[in-house]
């Protein structure tokens, strides 16, 4: 087995009385999609710019590449890209002289740099962008540039923070392809996202909430691991339905999706479409039907967030 | 020797690509030229210590021949133009008060007697001989609203004015106790001590503020994260933020010197090369200023306020609008560790005095040292991180 891309120890990182990372524990095996899944103010951010050396730890042991954070920040700069979650190229220059500025500065030679420049243009499809201003192009198509200029020196490891916050599905997909096609080409990769479908998708998964670790593992195990059965109701008044039901105390949480509400019942109800039959509900659920759990299920169950 | 080149590229894409953006940024590339063609205009005209037409009142008590011809003699010489006429001194008083005039002159009625009287005691009449109460009387009396030196100066320098044609005499050859050459400004106009001086405000005005700005524009628009995350180094960064910059100072000292020449005829008697070496110097140590003052402003706004702070004292204590020996001894310690202050020096040297590089040598050179000690200042401030 190789050694891991990313160690972290007890990763924590506190503004003044906010712990806005506590005592992270991580496990970055090569040639992954890691995800970070969170809620806003979860730390997503926080933690990304820990491990690229950018910000100092409060307390804990970094290890990115084999190089120890934050003492070999510098060395371990040519080996990692960095997308930030803010568009952090430069709004006033176009495609092409974005990427000739990042890859200049990546120490690329003029010729090597013109051939990465077109094969960066062909894969991301930013061709006939190529003169355009980025702070004149859509979201999506800034996203593209921003991964192109992230990827320029071909770093072994990418960081990108929520990357797609911007994209339409159809493009999330096709970012996630290219995504897939770095790691086939041998590089790791950690992102950060609060969109379920896009967690997915990843190899493994850490859902952060408040800067804490809720649940680490690949998305299939997690939803199997869930502790929590998923049933759909479906009845006349969803929403005194889902009021009393959200009061019982081995339901973990309901909400509702369009004409049916999605419930979670504590593993310990061994049947749960028949205790909730048993329910002295009012008025009675017309229809009850056991599924399969879903990413945002393990959210939810893993946070203990119940949101509406 | 690889690291090196390297290190070169990455200041040559740096200095590219601030070029760029200041190309395209059409407010900043019009200030350019507008601060300089802008400032220049203004000062060179505004800017006059030699005080003419100060709008003064006449209280003429004795109204005779004598007295007209006293307030004409008055009025020739250019320095003050009667605007109104009273007949009580109580109201010139009320117009000095009220700001309508600057001055009032009082002809007293017994104006021909104190004329024939001390004629008769001296025969240069510009210093009456205070031999005894009579003749001791002056001819007549200036009330002047004195808050303002320069005005009053004036004024008082007329006390000693020649009254020989009063008298239809003819003017006596005074003898000065002084003769006085005046040396590379023979007809004293301002313009000529003016546009020199007004290379190493409006340096210090442009360079300071394109360069304040120029690490914390980084950080505002978000692209520090991107930046500090590549191999850069502070240094790398610092000198390629600055570099497009000294091109921009040469262009600005070029406009002032050229348009003082032609339209205030500000001779250009010194060597080009003293004259470069020293300008380059002066923009270098401003640029290395602005950049200090970058790594310690949080927002734009903040590099603007610090630069204004900056400027201040380089107009007023620099020797730009007032002599630097006239100061007082602390004021003299800021001003010698303000850049405009050595640059006020050689460039005036250089341009009005034809100094060469040896006689400049000592300010240059300090200037030389305060951009060495900015650039490292800077470069150690910045850090490639975000806390
Ligand atoms: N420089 C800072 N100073 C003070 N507090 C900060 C700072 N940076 C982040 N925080 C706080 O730390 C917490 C975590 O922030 P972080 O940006 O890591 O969250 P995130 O998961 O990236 O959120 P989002 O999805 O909104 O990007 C937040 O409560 C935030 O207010
Ligand atoms: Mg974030």
């Amino acid at each position: 087995m190789t050694e891991p891309v990313i160690e972290v120890r007890g990763l924590t990182r506190t503004f003044g009385d906010l712990t806005a990372v506590a005592a992270l524990d991580l496990t970055v095996e090569p040639r992954t999609i890691y995800g970070f899944l969170g809620p806003n103010g979860s730390g997503k951010t926080t933690t990304v710019r820990m491990l690229t050396g950018l910000l100092t730890p409060s307390a804990g042991q970094v290890r990115v590449l084999g190089h120890e954070l934050p003492r070999d920040a510098e060395r371990l700069k040519r080996s990692i890209g960095y997308m930030t979650q803010k568009f952090s190229l430069y709004d006033d220059l176009t495609v092409v002289e974005n990427l000739r500025f990042v890859s200049a500065v990546y120490g690329l030679g003029r010729r090597a740099a013109r051939q990465r420049i077109e094969v960066l243009l062909a894969t991301y499809a930013l061709g006939p962008l190529r003169d355009r201003r980025a702070g004149q192009m859509s979201g999506g198509q800034r996203q593209r540039l921003a991964l192109a200029a992230a990827t320029v020196h071909e770093p072994p490891l990418l960081f990108l923070d929520e990357p797609t916050s911007a994209v339409d599905p159809q493009n999330r997909r096709d970012f996630w392809e290219r995504l897939f096609d770095l790691v086939d080409a041998g590089a790791t990769i950690l992102v950060s996202t609060h969109y379920m479908d896009e967690a997915e998708r990843c190899h493994r998964l850490a859902i952060l909430k408040d800067g804490r670790k809720c649940a680490d593992g690949a998305p299939a195990a997690l939803m199997a691991a869930m502790g929590a059965h998923v049933v759909e109701v479906e009845g006349s008044d969803l929403r005194a339905l889902k009021a009393q039901l959200a009061a019982l105390p081995e339901v973990v949480s309901a909400a509702q999706l369009g004409s049916r509400l999605r419930v979670l019942v504590h593993e310990r109800i061994p049947d749960p479409v028949a205790w909730l039959r048993a329910q002295p509900l009012n008025p009675m659920p017309t229809h009850l039907e056991s599924v399969h759990p879903s990413l945002e299920d393990v959210f939810v169950t893993s946070t203990g967030d119940a949101r509406a | 020797m690889n690291g090196l080149l390297l290190s070169l590229r990455r200041i040559l894409v740096i200095l590219t690509k601030e070029l760029t953006q200041l190309r395209r940024d059409r407010t900043t590339f019009g200030m350019v030229v507008m601060i300089p063609l802008i400032q220049l205009m203004l000062f060179g005209y505004a800017i006059n210590t030699n005080v003419r037409d100060i709008p003064v009142a006449l209280v003429d008590q004795s109204n005779t021949a004598l007295s007209q011809v006293l307030a004409q003699t008055v009025e020739a010489t250019q320095v003050v133009r009667f605007t109104a006429r009273y007949a009580e001194v109580s109201e010139a008083q009320a117009a000095i008060s009220a700001g309508q005039v600057r001055a009032a002159l009082i002809i007293p009625s017994d104006v021909s007697q104190r004329v024939a009287r001390s004629a008769s005691v001296s025969p240069r009449l510009e210093s009456p001989p205070a031999t005894d109460e009579q003749t001791s009387r002056p001819v007549a009396q200036w009330l002047v609203d004195g808050s303002d030196t320069m005005i009053a100066a004036a004024i008082k320098g007329l006390r000693a004015m020649p009254l020989a044609e009063l008298l239809r005499r003819p003017a006596n050859r005074m003898t000065p106790t002084f003769e006085v050459a005046l040396f590379f400004n023979p007809e004293s106009r301002t313009a000529i001590n003016i546009v020199p001086g007004l290379v190493a405000v409006i340096l210090t005005m442009t360079m300071v503020m394109f360069t304040s700005a120029a690490i914390v524009r980084e950080s505002e628009r978000g692209n520090m994260e991107m930046l500090i995350n590549t191999p850069v180094r502070p240094l790398e960064l610092m000198l390629g933020k600055i570099i497009p910059y000294i091109g921009i100072g040469l262009v600005q000292t070029a406009i002032i010197l050229l348009l003082g020449h032609l339209v205030f005829a500000v001779p250009l008697d010194g060597s080009l090369g003293a004259l470069a070496v020293t300008t380059l110097a002066f923009i270098g140590a401003s640029l290395a200023l602005g950049l200090v003052l970058s790594t310690i402003a949080t927002s734009q706004l903040q590099a603007m306020q610090m630069t204004v702070f900056i400027l201040l004292p380089s107009i007023l204590l620099s020797g730009f609008m007032f002599p630097y020996e006239g100061m007082p001894v602390p004021a003299q310690y800021i001003a010698e560790i303000l850049p405009a202050t050595h640059f006020m020096r050689t460039i005036r040297a250089v341009v009005l005095r034809g100094a060469g590089l040896h006689e400049v040598a000592f300010d240059t050179l300090w200037l030389v040292g305060f951009m060495l000690v900015g650039l490292v200042v800077a470069s150690l401030r910045f850090k490639k991180r975000l806390d």
